[in-house]
């Protein structure tokens, strides 16, 4: 390792290195701060403010009521999934990766899992019921991450009944999804393969529900914001990054729309089907945060119109993993006395008529499944932008190497070129606008 | 398509050790590590074999962003050869593996070249092949072109006793943190990059948490009155 260039003397002893830090030339110091302009201050917002997304810190320095210079200090959600990830075998990765950006937990799970099979080569295997059911809870959790995004970023600008609207219909969704997977959260749903199980008895009625509530409420935030001259004057020309700037600093999603480009990877790079579904990708002109308020509020309707598209395709029923029993996990799972557990069905058939069967779980389980070597690179467009995955395969049954490419980390970085020049006030706004999450951006 | 795309259709893995490169042995039948191997298999030994380099056609585009590329590099007096190592095919997916002092100019000329026009760049990975002896770290870029609608993979590798790659942010700015992502858990330092500073890790953090010989960590836990050992202590297959 190269020695950073800090002028404090560093000795290495068994405790590790200890540096010393003497006097510095501090009259220096204070000299160049007298002389600078006195309402020149540099301010930390975060890691624990709560209009910073989390353990967001963002580094401004002021002069007056304008922001002369931002930048982000991040890694304080750093949790090394990616290096945990080496050492659990492909299956076991789903539940890591649902915990990155946890306010998409099936993009994540569903781009981690496009990626394994596509090293696996079992793309075309994947059953048409998985994937339309991968692509159902992708758009409900597309409605329910823009919900967040529109819930706080309309809380930081003092809008309250927006805050109280949104999370009000996410915990819609979500009840969808505990009813679906068993889980609110971190559902590890998606598998290498297809899915953990099949929709429960009652999720087809459930979802027409929420189908028709969710279609009552969005113009909700129609009325309440989209109108208001206060909501617009805080929101636009702020935050502003034309197209040149968003391919120079790789924005996607929503950023990336707003300046006008209808770059969406569902219909670009269409994966699980996408290209068979009727919807529209919308985008805006004015490169700003009341565009991309708008665009998530469109990107609702449309992914409510795939739900709806979705419901209608899985009235016909199918498997949800692939033929394959080396790959396909075996289990199934159930509520029993001590939790959630192996259903009894597949231990009764497991321990008592075939035997094969056990070998298959035994192996599976213990082992896990050996996918051949080599790399490859899967991306889904997330509500956030483009999420990629680069996993690499040394033949073993575990990881050698996965790396998310997460579209808040990449987005992240414009945060100096909206807020410079700005208003401190401006900040918070142009943060919201890009959705940053933490938990994906410091993985 | 390739041979290998037309056998990934039936069913079948495409075989891996048709002309591929094999970077190490794997012992045994069921790559237990720990413990004894009481199966009798255990003199077993498999090759971990990565796909090979691909030759003429490559199939679908790859072939016209290959020639592209190729012209590009001549035009500008630089023998594709030199710059480019290898071309492999392989799922699908174009890469071009490239020496480390040309990757400055290879991206420059994928980015700007109207037939090529690779204008988004998703960052980049480190990965940390600890048997590739002589090229150890690799830094894998994806390029994504929107204007034709595709997608490539850039591969240039370095010695672990010299871990140094051209920087890409004069080319693609968004690479900045992602470097210093690359830089803080692999040790990669990118030559050129404004300010190569860890991102993650705490600045006085000592060595790169992801290279293959920095240990995972981690305690020994008990659940139901039995010990578990750490997760890279426990029992493992590979």
């Amino acid at each position: 390792m190269t020695t950073p260039p800090s002028s404090a003397s560093a000795r290495e002893t068994t405790e590790g290195t200890v540096y010393t830090v003497t006097g510095g030339d501090w009259d220096e110091v204070v000299q160049s701060a007298v002389k600078s302009d006195d309402e020149r201050i540099i301010v930390n917002m975060g890691p624990q403010h709560p209009s910073t997304h989390g353990v967001l810190r963002l580094i401004l320095e002021i002069d007056g009521e304008t922001v002369t210079e931002a930048r982000c200090g991040i890694g304080y959600l750093h949790t090394g999934i990616e290096k945990n990830l080496e050492f659990r075998n492909w299956t076991q990765g789903t539940t890591f990766v649902t915990r990155m950006d946890y306010l998409t937990p099936f993009f994540n799970e569903t781009a981690y899992c496009l990626g394994v099979e596509k090293l696996l080569g079992i793309t075309d295997q994947i059953p048409d019921r998985a994937s339309i059911i991968r692509v159902l809870l992708m758009e409900l959790n597309r409605l329910s991450s823009h919900l967040v995004c529109i819930a706080t970023g309309g809380m930081e600008l003092g809008a309250t009944t927006i805050m109280i609207y949104g999370f009000r219909d996410r915990e819609l969704i979500l009840d969808a999804f505990e009813l679906i997977t068993g889980l609110r959260m971190n559902h590890a749903f998606v598998r290498p393969g297809g899915l953990a199980q099949d929709l429960p008895p009652g999720a087809m009625d459930k979802l027409h529900e929420l189908l028709k509530t969710m279609r009552k409420n969005l113009p909700e935030y129609d009325k309440l914001a989209t109108g208001n001259p206060i909501f617009k004057a805080r929101m636009q020309d702020v935050g502003y990054l034309d197209l040149t700037g968003c391919m120079a600093l790789g924005a996607t999603g929503p950023v990336l729309r707003s300046a006008g480009l209808p770059h969406d990877l569902r219909k670009t790079d269409p994966y699980c089907g996408y290209e068979t579904y009727d919807f529209e990708v919308p985008v805006a002109d004015t490169c700003d945060s009341y565009g991309r308020f708008l665009i998530r509020l469109e990107e609702m309707r449309q992914s409510l119109d795939i739900v709806e598209q979705c419901l209608e395709r899985l009235k016909k029923p199918g498997d949800v993993m692939v033929a394959d029993k080396k790959i396909a996990w075996p289990a199934q799972l159930a509520i029993g006395a001590d939790g959630l557990g192996n259903s009894l069905d597949h231990i009764k058939k497991i321990m008592g008529t075939s035997m094969e069967a056990l070998i298959h779980h035994f192996k599976l389980v213990t082992e896990g499944f050996r996918v051949p070597a080599g790399q490859a690179y899967a991306a889904v467009e997330s509500p956030k932008g483009e999420l990629g995955v680069h996993v690499v395969s040394d033949g073993g049954t575990r990881p050698y190497r996965v790396h998310f490419r997460d579209p808040s980390f990449t987005n992240l970085q414009a945060m100096a070129a909206m807020c410079e020049g700005g208003q401190v006030a401006d900040v918070i706004v142009a943060v919201a606008s890009i959705d940053p999450v933490m938990g994906g951006v410091d993985r | 398509m390739s041979e290998r795309d037309e056998s990934a259709t039936n069913g079948v893995p495409a075989p891996r050790d048709a002309g591929g490169e094999v970077l190490r042995t794997r012992k045994g039948m069921f790559g237990a590590n720990n413990g004894g191997d009481t199966t009798g298999y255990g003199g077993l030994v498999r090759t971990v074999t990565f796909p090979g380099e691909s030759s003429r056609p490559y199939g679908g585009w790859f072939d016209e962003v290959a020639d592209e590329l190729e012209g590009a590099l001549e035009e500008q007096d630089l023998l594709p050869s030199n710059a480019i190592e290898k071309t492999v095919v392989d799922r699908g997916e174009l890469t071009f593996h490239i020496a480390r002092e040309h990757l400055l100019q290879v991206a420059r000329t994928l980015r700007d070249d109207p037939a090529l026009r690779f204008e988004l760049c998703t960052g980049v990975s480190g990965v940390h092949y600890l048997e590739d002896k002589g090229r150890e770290l690799h830094a894998v870029y994806h390029l994504r072109s929107l204007t034709h609608g595709r997608l490539i993979r850039l591969e240039v590798s370095a010695p672990d006793a010299d871990p140094h790659v051209p920087s890409l942010v004069s080319v693609y700015p968004t690479n900045d943190w992602h470097e210093r992502e690359a830089y803080d858990f692999f040790g990669l330092i990118f030559d050129g990059h404004p300010a190569l500073t860890r991102i993650m890790m705490p600045d006085d953090w000592q060595g790169f948490p992801q290279r293959k010989d920095y240990p995972l960590g981690g305690i020994a836990v008990e659940y139901k009155g039995a010990q578990i050992p750490a997760p890279d202590q426990r029992r493992s297959y590979s």
